[in-house]
């Protein structure tokens, strides 16, 4: 007879389940924004020259500073994981507060970036915008949908992870109740790598 | 629900709503059996009105113009479309059976994120609301067809945005289930459940929920980019913008072929579940038929240029797809194949589950077979748009589809319910469906080689005989639908108290009370064998 492995059934705690389902979960999401390379792959190449000349209105500063700002508060994120596997609550809500904070600032920066965008009377459908080339045109609506949906993301997530902070607070994530807190981390490193993608395609293209 | 002394329901899940009472312990459940009834209400629901579209439309059909006026018929073929596929087909076996049986057959006492379960039925709920509310305001009925190509869908005034908005929604909806299915089969199946001692219904569910994590962000996409295209004109399908307009057919098409999987898979698992019971032999291929599901799942992915040969595609690329496309009866024929050959030499049963299934088998075939015709390119191009396609894929999905899921309700129904049903009822209802199916739907086939264009209002003289037909098929079709949901009904309250095991079934579901109790099986079984085994 082979052996028989007892596996955990019904509404006992099932930490692989758990974050299967949250990998799962991120290959959907790896999806949908995969539906928007696509889009982005198929209208680069027809239009290489505009996207070349629109990249180039883009502060690539702003932008490098954004990469440092997702990459740190991923980061900081990590730490709080291992923090909280230590039994160091207080240091784990320290970090897990320094990644939302990390996550707004990035919002912030992209809410400036769009605003000059926007003064400019660059955005979507807009006169100024129709009046130019057609490649300019997509580059524009690709670049405004795609960092808008990965802004949303950015938002949902600094979210979630106000929610756990909340939850270490009150003590129902601990050393030995963590997984939560390990998959709201695996979300937030999605959402920084879409943007380790969307940083060279919109930004380093010039 | 009703109870009464001495009912068939003590002790079961029906008398156990955990912490609410009367009509919360249904809304707030996380029991997966009281979540598959949820559905199987909603799904049912939803299924009479796409089929009460469908009627009007076919009413039109007999006389142009007297009954319904053009508009009303594009919002009738439009939402008779979106409800039957997104409201109907797609959830149909796999929210409602499979919710309810996938823990049952693999010896589990839920799913694996009960909570999430509920999540998707509510999502699933608030969808279906918003695409009906998408007929009654705004602009009116969206009239663009269920697949809302552009440029037409960012033109027209009509209600598409709520109705894109209802569908992203279900496709959340979709996706949770799917995930949770996923991880359901990978952690909580009994001991001794290895991979291939599960039933095949399982290996059926677990493709499709790969299908439906793969495809349904696609489509999410899809119809968001749509939403934001007429809201704010981002052009990326507009070609006075410098988009394009076939760019969206291809994302819609790759959601919306593999879609076709999700909706075959499932009744495909059903069926195998059914054959080797009413033979009472074990079936026939196991590893053939459970390989066989996933590379269906495979094989449906990389297909979905054959919707768009008409659409200037280059010519490498359609004789790839096309190619493909063929390579999809594979594993189709080693599934019919290997249901036939398990009736072989059976000791066959006839009741009504597997007359239903049986006729699964046969209008599947003519579905499957016209699909070849479909998928052969220089056929197409003559075929392409009309009623050929219609008749093609009501035959695939409502024949095929449709029976599987009225043959597993068949089959089910005692261990839902904990009643049986007129088996005389059924099968007189099934013999009518049969016929009425064929007269409905075979008149397609030979209106749309007579050249008959599909969703067009007015038709010329010479196709008249054959609409005439057509919409007569659709009256008996629907008497047939009557008697069967007349005689399910009337025995939910009425019917005999089932016994546990009325089939003589050999699977883990059967082995338990029926109804249910509350937490499925009172010790977690232990498996020592294949699913089939018949002495």
């Amino acid at each position: 007879m082979e052996k028989i492995e007892p596996i955990q059934t019904g509404h006992a705690r099932d930490i692989e389940g758990a974050k299967m389902g949250m990998w799962v979960f991120l290959f959907t999401e790896m999806l949908l924004f995969g539906g928007l390379f696509l889009l982005y792959s198929v209208y680069r190449s027809k239009y290489s020259a505009e996207f070349h000349g629109s990249a180039a209105e883009l502060d690539i500063v702003l932008g490098t500073v954004n990469t440092l700002i997702l990459l740190t508060s991923s980061l900081t994120m990590v730490l709080s994981l291992s923090a909280l596997q230590k039994g160091q609550r207080g240091l784990s809500l320290l970090l897990q507060s320094a990644t939302v904070l990390l996550g707004v600032i990035f919002l912030v920066n992209k809410y400036f970036e769009w605003s000059a965008h926007i003064h400019q009377g660059i955005y979507p459908d807009s006169p100024v915008l129709l009046a130019m080339k057609r490649g300019n045109i997509i580059f524009f609506s690709l670049y405004f949908v795609m960092t808008g949906i990965h802004g949303l993301h950015v938002l949902i997530g600094a979210g979630v992870i106000a929610g756990m902070a909340v939850f270490t607070l009150q003590g129902k994530l601990g050393p030995d109740n963590f997984v939560m807190l390990e998959n709201s981390g695996l979300y937030w490193h999605f959402v920084d790598i879409i943007w380790i993608y969307l940083f060279p395609l919109f930004y380093l293209i010039v | 629900m009703i109870r009464r002394e001495n009912s068939p329901h003590s002790g079961s899940f029906y008398d156990d709503g955990g912490r609410y009472r009367g009509l919360l312990a249904w809304l707030f459940t996380t029991d997966h059996k009281r979540i598959g009834i949820l559905y199987l209400i909603s799904v049912l629901t939803f299924f009479a009105a796409g089929v009460t579209l469908g009627l009007l439309m076919r009413l039109n059909l007999i006389d142009p113009g007297r009954f319904i006026s053009e508009r009303t018929y594009n919002s009738l073929f439009t939402v008779h479309g979106v409800i039957q596929i997104f409201l109907f087909i797609i959830p149909a076996i796999p929210t409602t059976l499979g919710n309810f049986f996938l823990p049952l057959l693999i010896g589990a006492r839920d799913v694996a994120f009960p909570r999430i379960n509920l999540l998707s039925w509510w999502l699933f709920i608030l969808g279906g609301i918003i695409v009906v509310l998408s007929l009654f305001t705004g602009g009116g009925a969206p009239d663009t067809g269920w697949t809302f190509y552009a440029p037409y869908s960012i033109r027209t005034t009509s209600n598409v945005s709520l109705a894109l908005f209802g569908v992203f929604i279900l496709g959340f909806s979709s996706i949770l289930t799917g995930l949770n299915f996923v991880t359901t089969i990978h952690r909580l199946r009994a001991p001794g459940m290895k991979w291939f001692r599960m039933p095949l219904f399982v290996w059926s569910l677990y493709a499709t929920a790969w299908t439906q994590i793969l495809a349904t962000p696609i489509l999410a996409i899809a119809v968001l980019l749509l939403v934001l295209e007429r809201m704010f004109g981002i052009g990326f399908f507009d070609p006075t913008k410098g988009g394009d307009p076939i760019l969206f057919e291809h994302l819609f098409w790759i959601y919306s072929h593999p879609a076709v999987y999700i909706m075959i898979l499932p009744a495909m698992g059903v069926v195998t579940e059914i054959f080797p019971v009413f033979a009472r032999r074990t079936v026939f291929g196991y590893r053939a038929i459970a390989f066989s599901s996933l590379a269906i799942a495979f094989f449906g992915y990389l297909v979905w240029g054959h919707h768009m040969f008409t659409s200037g595609m280059s010519d490498t690329s359609r004789i790839i797809f096309s190619l493909i496309t063929f390579l999809v009866a594979v594993p189709s024929g080693v599934k019919v194949f290997n249901w036939i050959a398990t009736l072989y030499k059976g000791s066959i049963e006839v009741y009504s589950p597997l007359l239903f299934s049986l006729a699964f088998i046969f209008l599947f075939s003519i579905g499957g077979l016209t699909g070849l015709i479909n998928g052969t390119l220089s056929l197409n191009l003559y075929i392409h748009g009309t009623y050929f396609i219609v008749a093609h894929f009501h035959y695939t999905m409502f024949g095929g589809t449709g029976f599987g899921f009225f043959a597993g309700l068949h089959y089910w129904f005692p261990k839902m319910f904990g009643r049986m049903y007129s088996e005389r009822a059924a099968r007189a209802a099934w013999f009518v469906m049969f016929i009425g199916f064929n007269i409905l739907y075979f008149s397609m086939f030979l209106l749309g080689l007579q050249g008959m264009p599909r969703r067009y209002f007015q038709y010329l003289p010479q196709f008249r005989t054959n609409h005439i037909v057509s919409t007569i098929g659709s009256w008996i079709f629907v008497a047939g639908l009557l008697i069967m949901f007349g005689n399910l009904i009337w025995s939910l309250a009425r019917g005999q108290k089932a016994p546990d095991n009325p089939w003589g079934g050999k699977t883990l579901e059967w082995q338990i009370p029926s109804p249910p109790p509350r937490e499925n099986f009172e010790e977690i079984p232990v498996v020592q064998h294949g699913p089939y085994k018949f002495d």
